[in-house]
């Protein structure tokens, strides 16, 4: 099979067996059952006299099944993902890196895994000193003077910051009016400037993909509240103007919001506050290594300079006296932006990877990430279409310019990579370069796994040229093919009907397989 | 550093490749006032040992082995181990946002299962992937409301968890949304229904009541509909404890249901990670946010799943998007969706009972040493008690025995006074513990 499927030889991936599975609704039975409450050590009652009309009749497709069958189904189902733990995520902007087990043990500890949100301070000084050493790492890190680890992902985090920015300026009398986002950006950034109430105004990249400074002093004005800038930005590439990018949006009265998605490029060997950036957030499920788990949970903790600190959201951790507390007497605070204190779970998980690392750890850590794609750069550099040629960083963009003369393009190719064990790159972003292949290895990959990636892109590059229409119907491997889309949102099925309406699900899945 | 898989001479020989003499050349990009010429001041690198070690120290440093009564929106329930075997599992943890289906159908058909059961137990016809929690979720849900009905006001219940009803408020204060609360009674702890009527005009996009409320006290939902829908308003119903939908009617009435899953199988963990999850009535479905795992066939005619109807979100509407939420909580719905399967139809009828068998022990018991509040309306596991002296210090002598006690509500509810609290019993908390509780009174 694998000889007609490949011009040439995919070194990672093999022929792998997993096993057909139903929903779990198609294998429930009445009756079943993987579960025994405790025995009542109180009388029993009466739930109809109890609750009267508010007692509940119809339980609907919940399944009942024994506790193998449901171990199995879940098995099952893993064996159709891919993961970190199968090899490399060439995914850019997404920093998917190791997970280290010994995080997932300690977040497990009875008195951190059982803790409420609402027992006594006297009786939580080991989650609130979780929140205060890594709320001082991540300052120490970040170059900031303040910290909220409230925010439960990334765009939370943004949307925490900006707050603070508006809360800032209408302290001076005036909120201002927009917000400046380069056409570089990740949607989450003009999504969030919008639900401040702020309007977007578009900055265009220069030639190189950085931010135009000339265009930038065109457009500051007194109404603007901030830039949301990324960087190093969505191309990889560090923003070496940024002093005086932030020297023109001060001089306005304007403040600098860094998105720090790109964080991992610069841990302990530079720090945005010494760069003069007022205000960032950090995902914790990419620089500090949470688990991405299938898509969160997350942590967007935001830092921010002294003169942002008064408008963080309440509650924030104090010491005092040696005790930490929370302090919910914050008078100008923007508001509580999520209940309790957050995604505490990541943060355990953030400050043993913290712990793990140490200074020089981390610091060894960016270097492998900027060392990664460096390679993966001058390997592929030629191969691929390179549309900026400043220095990479993290990641690095290529364009399928020189293969969508064959018909092939990115999205073709990322599938194409898949039939050769490794999940995609980003397809497609930033949308300022056309046909973009974004490539952030992370720092967690051996150079053996990075030659297997730079070996089957070369393989791909050469059947996009002898056979594209491999690539344009890839994947091949996989135990589905390519999805109906299109079908999904025009006539969308977002839930199991029962085997009578439902014409989708009567046939067994994989077949074939 | 034990996690980064290189040697030395990897890294000269790939410096080598790349033409750089030094890893310094890399990072000359950066202006050099701006390179960190220093160590970090953090600590030193941990070996495992130390930091298992470290983290005991927290754990010990927080309460074990203590009673605990506290509820208010994070509830202890009994997890079954096979939640963390099977999510613990590379695949899943380890595994991105399934925007490559081929090679993400595990998280995929988990999510399809997911929202199918949410379905089922809110009495909803949609149900989106997951959202962050349940105040985040309640805030969505009312800026969902809003682009339906083209209104802008929200009328919330002062029931509504007082820590969502803030989360709302900061979403709202940029999004000339006024949001206005309606009063309960005394004698049941349900909202005024006519006081609720009277705050609805021609301009409120929805009222957000919350079912079991955060005295635990279970809404007659039918008939706030009713005045919510008699003034063109939606109604949205919050709950924050999820194992009340085993025994409690689902809320069939509401147009939006912004649910907390966390009893489902999800660590209290000092309040996150948890799940909030919106569901709704299907013909909402373009003005809905977060994620949605839809149901689709290959090019071959086999079933498989896909992230759908993804014009709505920020990645391709950017400013003009539903929401900006991007990353939810998968992997935390996964745990909600084995926890559910466990227990099942059955399962979960069961347990629901369970804790309403023991919050009726608990509040009858209690309520021979205090006054118990809220009586004319059924509640779930939960319920306040007006006590002889203040809460505070109540739970001060509790503490001595070990026995964490409910939670003051003066804070949230000044006119309760200082002596009413809040106090909750669930599956887990045994009729030793309560009768110890009673005791120490």
């Amino acid at each position: 099979m694998a000889e007609q499927k490949f011009v040439g030889t995919p070194r990672k991936a093999t022929t792998h067996v997993n096993q057909n599975e139903g929903l779990i609704f198609e294998k429930s039975s009445p009756g079943k059952k993987a579960y025994r409450l405790d025995e009542l050590d109180v009388p029993a009652v009466d739930a109809g006299a109890l609750l009267g009309k508010s007692v509940r009749k119809d339980y609907g497709s919940l399944p009942e099944l024994s506790e193998i069958e449901i171990v199995r189904h879940f098995t099952r189902l893993s064996t159709w993902n891919y993961a970190i733990d199968l090899g490399m995520f060439p995914l850019g902007s997404c920093t998917m890196k190791y997970n280290g087990r010994v995080n997932e043990a300690v977040s497990r500890f009875e008195g951190i895994a059982d803790a409420h949100p609402y027992q006594p301070e006297s009786l939580s000084q080991g989650t609130l000193g979780i929140m205060h050493d890594l709320s001082q790492y991540l300052i120490e890190i970040t170059g900031m003077d303040a910290i909220t680890l409230q925010p439960a992902a990334g765009a939370h985090g943004e949307f925490t910051g900006i707050l603070m920015i508006r809360a800032y300026h209408e302290s001076k009398g005036n909120a201002r009016k927009k917000i400046l986002i380069p056409d570089s950006a990740h949607g989450t950034n003009p999504a969030t400037a919008a639900v401040v109430g702020y309007q977007v105004q578009n900055l265009k990249s220069n030639a190189e993909g950085m931010v135009d400074l000339a265009e930038l002093e065109k457009l500051v004005d007194e109404d603007t509240a901030a830039l949301m800038l990324t960087n190093p930005s969505t191309i990889g590439v560090f923003e070496s103007d940024i002093h005086k990018i932030a020297d023109i949006l001060h001089a306005k009265g304007a403040l600098l919001y860094m998105d720090g998605a790109n964080m991992n490029a610069l841990v302990g060997k530079t720090r945005p506050g010494d760069f003069n950036v007022d205000v960032m957030h950090l995902n914790l499920h990419k620089t500090f290594s949470t688990p991405h788990g299938g898509g969160g949970p997350g942590s967007g903790p935001v830092a921010c300079k002294a003169i942002l600190e008064p408008f963080l959201p309440s509650p924030v951790v104090v010491k005092k006296d040696n005790k930490f507390a929370l302090d919910y007497n914050r008078p100008q605070s923007v508001g509580r932006v999520r209940a309790f204190y957050g995604n505490f779970g990541m943060f355990v998980r953030a400050l043993a990877y913290t712990l793990a690392n140490g200074y020089d750890g981390l610091r060894l850590t960016t270097e492998d990430a900027v060392l990664n794609a460096n390679y993966i750069r001058a390997k592929l550099e030629g191969i691929f279409d390179l549309p900026f040629k400043t220095r990479s960083m993290h990641e690095v963009v290529f364009s399928d310019k020189l293969q969508s003369k064959n018909g092939v393009k990115t999205g073709d190719m990322g599938k194409r990579l898949i039939d050769y064990g490794f999940h995609a790159y980003t397809v497609s972003f930033p949308l300022i370069v056309p046909g973009a292949m974004m490539i952030e290895p992370t720092e967690s990959e051996s150079r053996e796994e990075l030659d297997l990636l730079i070996d089957a892109l070369q393989q791909i590059a050469r059947e996009a040229e002898e056979n594209p229409n491999l690539v344009k119907t890839a994947p091949h491997t996989t135990r589905i093919r390519r999805l109906d889309e299109t079908t999904a949102a025009r006539k969308p099925v977002l839930r199991w009907k029962g085997p009578e309406q439902d014409g989708l699900t009567r046939d067994t899945p994989s077949k074939e397989w | 550093m034990r996690y980064l898989p290189k040697s030395p001479a990897d890294r000269e020989a790939m410096l080598a490749e790349i033409g750089a003499a030094s890893i310094d050349d890399l990072f000359a990009t950066i202006p050099a006032e701006y390179q960190l010429k220093r160590d970090l001041n953090v600590p030193r690198q941990h070996s495992e040992h130390e930091v298992m070690e470290l983290f005991r120290k927290y754990s010990e440093q927080n309460a074990t082995g203590y009673a605990s009564f506290l509820g208010a929106g994070a509830y202890k329930h009994y997890r079954p181990v096979i939640i963390d075997s099977l999510s613990q599992r590379g695949e899943f943890l380890t595994s991105y946002t399934p925007y490559q289906p081929e090679i993400a159908q595990g998280t995929l058909q988990a999510l399809f299962e997911f929202q199918t059961m949410i379905c089922d137990l809110t009495g909803m016809e949609i149900a989106n992937a997951s959202m962050y929690d349940g105040s985040t979720g309640a805030a969505e849900a009312i800026m969902m409301a809003v682009r339906v009905t083209g209104r802008s006001g929200a009328v919330i219940a002062r029931t509504v968890h007082p820590e969502y009803r803030e989360v709302i408020a900061t979403y709202a204060q940029h999004q000339g949304i006024p949001l206005s609360e309606v009063e309960y009674v005394r004698d049941s702890g349900r909202i005024d229904l006519a006081a609720l009527d009277a705050a609805l005009g021609d301009d409120t996009a929805c009222v957000l009541i919350q079912s079991p409320n955060f005295f635990g006290t279970i809404e007659d939902v039918a008939a706030i509909a009713e005045i919510a829908h008699k003034k063109g308003a939606l109604l949205i119903v919050s709950i924050a404890e999820a194992v009340s939908l085993g025994i409690v009617a689902p809320p069939v009435e509401a147009d939006i249901v912004s649910l907390e899953a966390q009893s489902f199988g999800v660590p209290v963990g000092y309040g996150g990670p948890y799940c909030g999850v919106i569901a709704a009535k299907e013909k909402f479905i373009r003005q809905m946010p977060g994620r949605l795992c839809g149901e689709t066939k290959d090019t071959e005619g086999r079933r498989g799943f896909v992230l759908t109807l993804s014009t709505r979100e920020q990645h391709i509407r950017r400013e003009k998007a539903t929401s900006n939420i991007c990353t939810n909580q998968s992997l935390v719905a996964l745990m909600v969706t084995i926890f559910l399967t466990v227990y099942g139809k059955e399962g979960i009828r069961e347990l629901a009972e369970q804790n309403l068998a023991k919050a009726h022990y608990a509040a009858t018991e209690f309520g021979k040493k205090a006054k118990l509040l809220f009586n004319a309306a059924p509640r779930f596991n939960e319920f306040v008690i007006e006590t002889s002296q203040a809460a505070e210090a109540i739970n001060a002598g509790l503490l001595e025995k070990k026995i964490i006690g409910g939670l003051p509500l003066a804070k949230w509810y000044p006119e309760l006074g200082e002596n009413a609290s809040l106090w909750c019993a669930t599956e887990l908390t045994t009729k030793e513990q309560m009768d110890a509780a009673v005791k120490a009174l």
